[in-house]
C-alpha cells in the first residue's frame, strides 16, 4: 500500500525568485524550492541540506543546466545536484532528497511523506 | 566468505595515500580496514607543514576527511598508539586492547633525530615534524628574541624560516662545512649561505655543540667544541630523521643495520603478512625521506594486495626542487659527480647570485646530475634530460648558460619521450597523458581528473599544461578557451559582445549568443561583465540569480553556512567612534571579530536574516560595504606615511583613501588589491599587490601586477615619479584594460604573464596610447566612478530586496538547527566537525 502523504503549502508565488532558490521549513526539515521560469516544469524542491557538509545552504546556490540536466551548485564546495533526481554529478554515491512540488493557485505545495512527518514530530 | 582484517599503523601521508589507492581497487571489498594513528589529527600534508605558521590550519592541510573514512567503512582510530605486535597470534596491542589482523601495514614514518648532546632535554629544545611540534615552537617563541636551528639541511633551513616568520632572530648551526651537504657542493653551499645571510638568518658552519646550559642573556647557551658559544631562547633540532621502526624491532622483523624495516620489491617485510611503506621502510638498503617514493610504495602495495603479481617498487628518483627562504635550490640525480668518469660543467655568476653545475657522463652524452642555486628555471629541463637519458646537445653548457650568452631555450614538450615522468607525486608519464587524450580528454581539467597529475605537490603544473597543450594541438584540437558548455567564447569575447551589442541581461546574452540555461561558471562571469559595463545594482532582479552566494547576499559565506561582514575602512584609517560601533554591533550579535590582512575588521557568524539588520546599524554609523565578497577592489593598504613616520616623504594614507574611494565597487575578473607606502622602506608591502604605489621625493612610483597568496609575484615597476593626477590616470587605464581583456578569474599577475608582449606592451598601450584607446578607458572609468552606490545601503532601503534575506520564507522565527557553536578565547565560533559540544 502506498504510504500516506500530505501536500503542504510552503510559500506563495511572490516568495519565489526567478532562476534561483528560496528555503522553506517543512515538517520534513529544511527544503529548497527553485523556480526556473525558462523550463518546463519550472518548480523543483530538494533538501536544503548540503550532503557534503550537513549545512543548510543549497537554496543559495547558482542554478543552471549541465548536459541538459537542471542543476544547482552548492555554494560551499560547488558540487552540482540534479534538481529532478537529487543526484550529485561529481559523486555517484551521493544524492539529496527530492520532493514532488506543484502550484495550486497562488500557493506552492510540496508533498511530504507521512512517515517522515511523524519521525520529525516525535 | 568472511572479510579479512587489514590493519594500518600510522595515519601519515603515505598511510593515507595507501588507503586512497586501496579503496579504488576491488580488493577493498575483501577487507575490514582499521587504521591507528598516534597523532590526534587526521593525516595531513607534512610537506607543507610550514604553512601552518603562515595561516594554514589543520583543515587546510588535511589530506582527507573523517567523512571519507566513514564512507569507505574504514575504522579510523586517532590518538591511539600501537605498542606491540604479536606475530605468532597475529594481533597488535594498543592501550585500548588487542586487535587481530590478517594483513598488517606499517606506515609509521620517521622521527627527528636529536643528537646526544648534554642538555638536549631542556623544555625549550624542540623538533620540527608534527603540527603539535609547531604549536610548541610557537608557544616557546612568545615574548623572546632568538632561536637556533641545529642542522643546516633542507628541513633545518625550512625551520629557520619558520623561526624568522615568528619574529625571532634566527640562527642555523651546522656541523658540516656547508649548508645542505647532501644536495649541494662547496660552491653551491657557499652561495646559499651568502643568500640566506642576506635574508637575515645567521649561519654558523663547522660548529659542533658540546653542551646546552642555562644562558645568561637568553634562556639557553650552546657551547661549541671550538670554545665559542651562542645564546638563544629556544633550539629546534633538525639533524636528520630516523625511521620509526620500534614496533618492527621488538617483534623481530628483519631490520637494516642502521635502522629501517627491510622490505622487498612488493613492500613486504620478512613476515609475509606484514608490509611496510613510506619513511619507515628500507628498500635495497635505502630509506626514502621524500613523499613521492612513499606514494609509489603505497601504490605498489595496494596493487599487491589486489592480487597483481607484477606490481613492484623499483626505487625512486630523489631529485628535489625547493625554495628555501625565498632562494631557489635544486639538486638532481648524482649531484656530487660520484659516477665513474663523470665530468662537470659549472656556471657561477657571483654578482647575480646564480650557481649551476651539470654532472655529465664520460662520453658527454648523458646528464647524470645537477645542482642549482639562486634560480631554478633550468630545473625542469635538466630533470627531463637526466631522468629520461635524453642525449645532450653538442655543447651541453648551453643548457645552463644565460640566454644572453648563447644559452639554449628550455626543452619543449615535444622533445620528451613517452616514458618521461611528468608528475612524480602520482607517477604520471607523458605516455599516460597521451593515452587519456587519445581516450577522449580534450582539456587540462579532464586530464587532471583522469590521471591525478598535478594534484599532489603541484610542482609539475606548468610542465603538465605545456605537455597537454602541445599534445592537443598536435591532434588538431583547438585548445578551447570557451568558458563553459553554454558559451563558445572566452571572457574577453563575451565582454566585447556585451559592450558592442549593448546587452544588459544574461537572458538576452544566452538567447542570442549561447545555448542552454547557464551554470555556476558562466553566470557569475557574465554578472561581472554586466556590472563593469553598466554598473547596475547587483541585486537588481535580473542579476540576482547570476551571482555566487557571496555576491547575492553581499557577505562571505563561511563553512557553517553563516556569513562574515567586512565594512570598508578606506586605507585602514578609522575613527575611535566607528571602532566603537563595530564593537557594539559585534557584541550585540555575538560575532567573532578578527582583523584581516587588508587592514580592516571582519565580523563572523551572522545568519542570513541578521545581515540587513546589522548593515542598517553599520550604515547609520557611516560605514559602507567593503566588497570582501566580490571579485572587485578589496582594500588599499597603507603605511602611516609622512604625517607621522620619521621617514615618510608623501602622505600615503591620504593617497590610499583616495584610491580606495575611487575604485571601490568596481567589478573585475578577479579580486584586486592595492597598497601605498610612504617611502622606499615599503612598510605597506605594496610590491605584492596588483597595484603598488611607493612614495619618492618627487611623487609616486607605480608597480603593477604583483601578487601575494599562493603564488607570490613581485609587481613590475611601471612608471616613476608620477604626480597625484598622473598616478590616478595611469591606474585608471591599467585597471580598465585589465577588466576588459583578462580571462575569468585571472588575477593581474597571471594576466600579465600571459599578455603577449608583456610589460613592454602594456607600457605602450597605457603610457604611449599605442592602441588609441586611452581616452575610452578613462571615460569608462569615470562613468563607473560616477555611478557608484553602496550596495548594502540600496538593499536595506528596499523591502523587496530585503525579502531575499529570510532564512526560511515561510517561518521567519525559525533558526537554522544545524549551526552549533562553542567558545574559544572568549569569542563564539562554530563547532568543528567531530568536535564534542
Ligand atoms: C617540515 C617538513 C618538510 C618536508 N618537505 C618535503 C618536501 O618538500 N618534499 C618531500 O618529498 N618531502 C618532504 N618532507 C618529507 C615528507 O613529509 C615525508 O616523506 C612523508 O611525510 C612521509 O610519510 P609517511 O607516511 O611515511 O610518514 P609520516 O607522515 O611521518 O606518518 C607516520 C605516522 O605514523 C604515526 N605513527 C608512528 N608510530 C605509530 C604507532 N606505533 N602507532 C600509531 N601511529 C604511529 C606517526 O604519528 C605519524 O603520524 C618534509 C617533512 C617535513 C617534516
Ligand atoms: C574562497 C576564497 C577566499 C575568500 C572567501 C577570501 C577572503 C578573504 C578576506 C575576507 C580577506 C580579508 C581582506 C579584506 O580586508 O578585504 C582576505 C585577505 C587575503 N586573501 Fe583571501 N580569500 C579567498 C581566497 C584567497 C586566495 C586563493 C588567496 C591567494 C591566492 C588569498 C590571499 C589573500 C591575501 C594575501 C590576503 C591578505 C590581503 C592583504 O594583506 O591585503 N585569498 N581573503
Ligand atoms: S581565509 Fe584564505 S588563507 Fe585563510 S583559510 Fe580561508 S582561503 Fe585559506
Ligand atoms: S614605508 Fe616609509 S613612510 Fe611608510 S611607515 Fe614605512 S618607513 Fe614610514
Ligand atoms: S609532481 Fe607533485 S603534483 Fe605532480
Amino acid at each position: 500500500m502506498k504510504a500516506r502523504t500530505s501536500w503542504d503549502v510552503v510559500c506563495t508565488v511572490d516568495d519565489l525568485v526567478p532562476e534561483s532558490g528560496v528555503a522553506v521549513w517543512t515538517e520534513d526539515g529544511p527544503v529548497a524550492v527553485f523556480y526556473l521560469p525558462h523550463r518546463l516544469p519550472a518548480l523543483f524542491a530538494i533538501s536544503h541540506t548540503d550532503p557534503f557538509t550537513g549545512k543548510n545552504v543549497l537554496a543559495r546556490g547558482i542554478t543552471g543546466d549541465l548536459k541538459g540536466q537542471p542543476v544547482v551548485a552548492s555554494p560551499l564546495y560547488k558540487q552540482h545536484f540534479n534538481l529532478q533526481t537529487g543526484q550529485c554529478l561529481e559523486d555517484e554515491g551521493v544524492n539529496v532528497e527530492t520532493y514532488p512540488i506543484l502550484l495550486d493557485g497562488n500557493n506552492v505545495r510540496v508533498e511530504i511523506p507521512a512517515a517522515n512527518k511523524e519521525s520529525v514530530a516525535a | 566468505m568472511s572479510k579479512k582484517n587489514l590493519i594500518v599503523i600510522g595515519n601519515g601521508m603515505v598511510g593515507h595515500h595507501f588507503l586512497e589507492q586501496l579503496v579504488a581497487t576491488p580488493a577493498a571489498a575483501d577487507f575490514d580496514i582499521t587504521v591507528f594513528g598516534e597523532e590526534k589529527l587526521l593525516a595531513y600534508d607534512r610537506v607543507h607543514l610550514s604553512e601552518y605558521f603562515s595561516g594554514s590550519t589543520h583543515t587546510d592541510l588535511a589530506m582527507g576527511t573523517a567523512d571519507w573514512y566513514a564512507a569507505n567503512n574504514i575504522d579510523l582510530r586517532l590518538g591511539e598508539q600501537v605498542t606491540a605486535i604479536d606475530r605468532a597470534k597475529q594481533t597488535i596491542t594498543t592501550p585500548m586492547g588487542d586487535y587481530a589482523y590478517d594483513e598488517l601495514v606499517l606506515a609509521t614514518g620517521s622521527y627527528p633525530f636529536v643528537p646526544p648532546i648534554k642538555g638536549n632535554d631542556h623544555p625549550h629544545c624542540l623538533v620540527y615534524r608534527t603540527l603539535e611540534d609547531l604549536d610548541s615552537i610557537r608557544a616557546s617563541s612568545e615574548g623572546v628574541k632568538t632561536g637556533v636551528v641545529v642542522g643546516g639541511g633542507l628541513l633545518g633551513l625550512e625551520a629557520a624560516n619558520a623561526l624568522k616568520s615568528l619574529g625571532l632572530e634566527a640562527h642555523v648551526v651546522e656541523f658540516a662545512p656547508r649548508l645542505m651537504p647532501v644536495q649541494l657542493d662547496a660552491d653551491g653551499g657557499a652561495l646559499l649561505k651568502r643568500k640566506i645571510e642576506e635574508l637575515g638568518v645567521q649561519v654558523h658552519t663547522e660548529k659542533a655543540t658540546t653542551e646546552i646550559v642555562e644562558g645568561e642573556e637568553a634562556r639557553l647557551r650552546m657551547n661549541f667544541s671550538d670554545d665559542t658559544h651562542l645564546e638563544t631562547d629556544l633550539i629546534v633540532f633538525s639533524a636528520g630523521i630516523r625511521p620509526q621502526d620500534a614496533l618492527a624491532r621488538s617483534s623481530d622483523l628483519a631490520m637494516g643495520e642502521r635502522g629501517g624495516i627491510v622490505v622487498n620489491d612488493q613492500c613486504t617485510t620478512s613476515d609475509p603478512h606484514i608490509h611496510a611503506i613510506g619513511e619507515c621502510a628500507l628498500w635495497s638498503e635505502k630509506i626514502f625521506g621524500l613523499v613521492a617514493p612513499g606514494y609509489t610504495m603505497a601504490r605498489t602495495l595496494a596493487s599487491v594486495l589486489n592480487g597483481d603479481q607484477k606490481a613492484a617498487f623499483t626505487g625512486a628518483d630523489m631529485s628535489t626542487k625547493l625554495k628555501l627562504l625565498g632562494v631557489d635550490v635544486g639538486s638532481i640525480g648524482d649531484a656530487h659527480g660520484q659516477t665513474q668518469g663523470a665530468r662537470n660543467i659549472r656556471f657561477n655568476d657571483e654578482k647575480a647570485g646564480h650557481y649551476r653545475r651539470m654532472v655529465i657522463s664520460e662520453d658527454g652524452k648523458k646528464l647524470l646530475g645537477a645542482i642549482l642555486v639562486g634560480d631554478n628555471s633550468h630545473y625542469d629541463t635538466l630533470l627531463q634530460y637526466a631522468l629520461n637519458g635524453i642525449e645532450l646537445p653538442e655543447q651541453p653548457e648551453t643548457l645552463i648558460l644565460p640566454e644572453s650568452q648563447g644559452g639554449a631555450p628550455t626543452l619543449g614538450p615535444d622533445a620528451l619521450p613517452e616514458t618521461a615522468s611528468i608528475c612524480s607525486c602520482h607517477n604520471v608519464s607523458k605516455g599516460d597523458i597521451c593515452g587519456v587524450i587519445d581516450a577522449g580528454c580534450t582539456d587540462l581539467g579532464s586530464v587532471k581528473a583522469e590521471t591525478k597529475a598535478s594534484t599532489g605537490c603541484g610542482g609539475c603544473a606548468a610542465l603538465l599544461k605545456n605537455v597537454v597543450d602541445s599534445e592537443l594541438e598536435k591532434r588538431g584540437v583547438e585548445v578551447s578557451k570557451d568558458i563553459c558548455e553554454h558559451f563558445p567564447y572566452s571572457r574577453q569575447d563575451l565582454f566585447n559582445i556585451v559592450k558592442v551589442n549593448g546587452i544588459r541581461t544574461f537572458q538576452t546574452l544566452i538567447r542570442d549568443h549561447g545555448k542552454g540555461h547557464g551554470c555556476d561558471i558562466c553566470k557569475p562571469a557574465v554578472a561581472s561583465i554586466l556590472a563593469t559595463c553598466w554598473n547596475e545594482h547587483i541585486l537588481a532582479t535580473d542579476h540576482v540569480p547570476l551571482q555566487d552566494t557571496n555576491d547575492t547576499f553581499m557577505a562571505n559565506m563561511q563553512k557553517n553556512g553563516t556569513y562574515s561582514i567586512v565594512p570598508r575602512i578606506p586605507g585602514g584609517e578609522i575613527t575611535p567612534d566607528k571602532l566603537i560601533v563595530l564593537g557594539e554591533v559585534a557584541k550585540e550579535y555575538d560575532l567573532y571579530t578578527k582583523i584581516t590582512g587588508g587592514q580592516r575588521v571582519d565580523l563572523f557568524g551572522a545568519t542570513l536574516s541578521q545581515l540587513p539588520e546589522i548593515w542598517e546599524k553599520l550604515i547609520a554609523a557611516g560605514f559602507e560595504t567593503g566588497h570582501a565578497y566580490g571579485k572587485s577592489l578589496r582594500t588599499v593598504k597603507s603605511c602611516v606615511g609622512n604625517t607621522w613616520c620619521r621617514y615618510g616623504v608623501q602622505d600615503s594614507v591620504g593617497m590610499a583613501i583616495t584610491l580606495e574611494n575611487r575604485y571601490k565597487g568596481l567589478r573585475a575578473p578577479h579580486k584586486v588589491k592595492m597598497a601605498v607606502s610612504g617611502c622606499t622602506r615599503e612598510c605597506a608591502e605594496a610590491q605584492s599587490k596588483d597595484f603598488g604605489v611607493i612614495a619618492t621625493e618627487n611623487g609616486w612610483n607605480l608597480y603593477v601586477c604583483g601578487n601575494g597568496g599562493m603564488r607570490p609575484r613581485h609587481g613590475d615597476l611601471f612608471a616613476t615619479d608620477l604626480s597625484d593626477e598622473e598616478l590616478i590616470r595611469t591606474i585608471d587605464r591599467v585597471v580598465m584594460f585589465y577588466v576588459r581583456t583578462a580571462d575569468r578569474l585571472q588575477r593581474t599577475s597571471v594576466w600579465m604573464e600571459n599578455l603577449e608582449g608583456g610589460l613592454d606592451y602594456l607600457k605602450q598601450v597605457v603610457l604611449e596610447d599605442s592602441l588609441g584607446i586611452c581616452d575610452e578607458l578613462e571615460q569608462h572609468m569615470a562613468d563607473l566612478v560616477g555611478t557608484y552606490q553602496c550596495e548594502w545601503k540600496t538593499a536595506v532601503e528596499d523591502p523587496e530586496k530585503r525579502k531575499r534575506f529570510r532564512e526560511f520564507v515561510n517561518a521567519p522565527e525559525k533558526k537554522d538547527p544545524v549551526q552549533e557553536w562553542t567558545t574559544e578565547r572568549d569569542q563564539r565560533r562554530p563547532l568543528l566537525e567531530g568536535e564534542p559540544a
